[in-house]
């Protein structure tokens, strides 16, 4: 097992040394060159100098490179062009709301999606199995703002039963150690902000939920699907086993390989999405930050974060990869 | 050797040879067809897209307007925006520029096509090109290309063209290279791994024996019988690009001027006015929705027409 994490950890060096070599690159090729990025249009010559002078942007490009990539093998991830503080203490004060944002999300679109998906392949052909599948398939074809605004418009607007933005209301007083408000209303036993914070969470959660749900149903029906009639629930069922004990070691088990790696592959799609749907909540989360980044060319803080979810891309797939010998010990053998 | 032969013999023309058939079989793609036309779900796909088709193409005679006129904006206040039946000559009301939804819907229609079909036919080419030197040459031209594939991939897509629009400046054009790129990866492995699994094949075996070059096999029979799978999820991606322009305009990344007539700025600038005129958001999202939808029913469909395992009696 420890040999298989080595050697996965091993292979992603080279793709996330070709990654910061892209990026590095790509500030270089910026319109006007890095420092007319950072200083805008309207810089003066000598102020440009200076700025390349000081960062080193008139060194031979190895120079730089070697400079750059030391750094961030350091943690330094630069300075935010925008705020002025360094690129990784925005994320950390920022990815906590992200990733609760996110979390939610998956809890519900796994928490709805397997169990549907199982049903509708249960009830194939008959009017739960076709439902789904449409609404799967609107599901997927629906952009993941666009759906913000229809939840925001009814829930919030037209029917005022949640918030409409922020990620807590401004009346509540309440302590952060983590970050996590919904956690840290917990921790402090402040329960109203806890349950203040978890209500803001319920739109965007939704919102960023809906098409990873989509594509979940769909792989569990087609999944389970494939697998109910496979020779060994038919073995099973003549043994007279439980159907209890059928559907659950039998079926769902040897169904879920493809589901888990689908969930896997939606965190990209999440990640993409939250930036989206934070614009749309005004929910204070590392995707609305990167949104004012891209507005403001904030290169260091879109080449840190590029970096960063490269790395946690494909932590979350190395992940996925190992709980598969867990679902399934067949896959241990290789 | 491969000079001796004339390539025609192991050409393209070989499987249509009237000796080789039996007389009752029919090709793949024709075979599709067949299968295409008696799907609802792929005629449903392929009405709603010749519709948007039309329309798009149609643009400037069934718009009442250009896309980037104003012809209500004396008619509307900071307070009120009318709405659909609400103000005489414009069926489906104002936005807040003063546009008439409808003519701006109509040319929004060509804009998001136009945008989809450039990115995807970018990404398509690029992944091509891309897949057909990995799979065909394979070995260290393989590796390096699917190393540089799997640099793409550690990125989300739209991330990634997220990233590349910001770097090439807000623009019309910086979206449809941006979507297009972030695509590349997608085609170039599934080009590669379907020319892999055809590398063995018998009819491949055979031409090698017949002493044709690598060139032609890997042109003339390698990437006709690879395409499958990577048609399919062009018409699939189609609907990716035609959602992420929306939402790459939606991040301000669109360039040009705000009252622009594509879905995606429609739906950025509904915003603001989502709690007054909803249905300035709801009409283009609604659009982008039906458009998507159409895409993918026609690309399943065709996934299914193509592939015997998929295939339900």
């Amino acid at each position: 097992m420890l040999r298989v994490i080595g050697k996965r950890i091993a292979l992603l060096v080279p793709t996330l040394f070709g990654l910061s070599i892209l990026l590095f690159l790509w500030v270089r090729s910026l319109p006007g060159g890095p420092a007319t990025a950072l200083l805008g249009e309207k810089a003066t010559p000598e102020a440009i100098a200076r700025v390349n002078e000081l960062y080193g942007f008139d060194r031979p490009l190895i120079v730089q490179y070697l400079t750059y990539i030391g750094k961030l093998l350091q943690g330094d991830f630069g300075v935010s062009i925008n705020t002025g503080r360094p690129v990784l203490e925005e994320f950390a004060t920022r990815f906590p709301a992200t990733l609760e944002l996110t979390v939610i999300a998956l809890i519900f679109s796994i928490g709805v999606g397997v169990p549907l998906g199982y049903l509708a392949a249960r009830h194939y052909g008959r009017f739960l199995d076709h439902s789904s599948v449409v609404l799967s398939l609107v599901g997927i074809t629906v952009p993941v703002f666009f759906l913000a605004f229809i939840l925001k418009y009814l829930f919030a607007i037209q029917w005022s039963l949640l918030p409409p933005d922020g990620r807590q209301s401004p009346r509540i007083d309440a302590t952060h150690y983590t970050q996590f408000y919904v956690l840290d209303g917990l921790l402090t036993g402040e329960y109203d902000a806890a349950w203040d914070a978890f209500l803001h969470l319920i739109l965007p959660g939704l919102a960023l939920g809906t098409i990873p749900l989509a594509i979940i149903v769909r792989i569990t029906r087609a999944s389970v699907l494939e697998v109910q009639n496979a020779d060994y629930v038919r073995t099973a069922r003549a043994k007279g086993l439980m159907e209890r004990t059928i559907r659950g070691s039998f079926i769902l088990r040897n169904a879920m390989l493809p589901v888990v790696t689908t969930i896997g592959l939606q965190l990209g799609l999440l990640i993409s999405g939250a930036v989206l749907t934070e614009t749309v909540f005004a929910f204070n989360g590392i995707g609305r930050f990167l949104r004012d980044a891209i507005f403001g060319l904030d290169y260091p803080v879109l080449q840190g974060f590029i970096i960063f979810i490269a790395v946690l891309y494909a932590l979350i797939n190395l992940i996925v990869d190992l709980s598969y010998s867990v679902i399934d010990p067949r896959v241990r053998v290789q | 050797m491969s000079t001796i032969l004339p390539p025609a013999v192991g050409g393209s023309a070989a499987p249509n040879d009237p000796a080789i058939d039996t007389g009752r079989g029919t090709g793949l793609w024709k075979d599709a067809f067949l299968r295409l036309r008696t799907n609802p779900q792929a005629i449903v796909g392929a009405v709603i897209i010749g519709l948007f088709l039309l329309v798009a193409i149609l643009a400037p005679l069934l718009a009442p307007y250009g896309g980037n006129d104003l012809p209500g904006r004396t008619s509307i206040t900071p307070t009120t925006i009318p709405g659909p039946g609400e103000i005489e000559g414009f069926p489906l009301g104002l936005d807040r520029f003063g546009g008439d939804v409808l003519s701006k819907l109509i040319w929004g229609a060509r804009a998001s096509l136009l945008i989809g079909v450039i990115s995807t036919a970018l990404g398509l080419a690029g992944g091509m090109l891309l897949g057909v030197l990995a799979g065909g040459l394979g070995g260290w031209v393989d590796s390096l290309i699917m190393r540089f594939v799997d640099i793409l991939l550690s990125v989300p897509s739209l991330l990634l063209a997220v990233s590349i629009a910001a770097m090439l400046g807000q623009s019309t054009y910086a979206i449809m290279i941006a979507i297009g790129v972030s695509q590349i990866p997608i085609f170039a492995r599934l080009l590669r791994s379907s020319m892999l699994s055809q590398r063995g094949a018998d009819y491949i075996l055979a031409a090698q024996t017949l002493g044709l070059s690598r060139r032609t096999i890997t042109m003339s029979h390698l990437l006709p019988n690879s395409m499958g799978p990577v048609i399919v999820q062009a018409t699939l991606s189609l609907a990716t690009a035609v959602i992420d322009a929306a939402a790459l305009a939606f991040l301000g990344l669109g360039g040009g001027l705000p009252q622009t007539a594509e879905w995606g700025r429609m739906l950025t600038y509904a915003q603001a006015e989502l709690a007054v005129a909803p249905q300035l958001a709801f009409l283009p999202g609604a659009c982008i929705v039906i458009t998507a939808l159409g895409f993918t029913l026609l690309g399943e469909s065709l996934r299914e027409a193509l592939d015997p395992k998929t295939r339900r009696k």
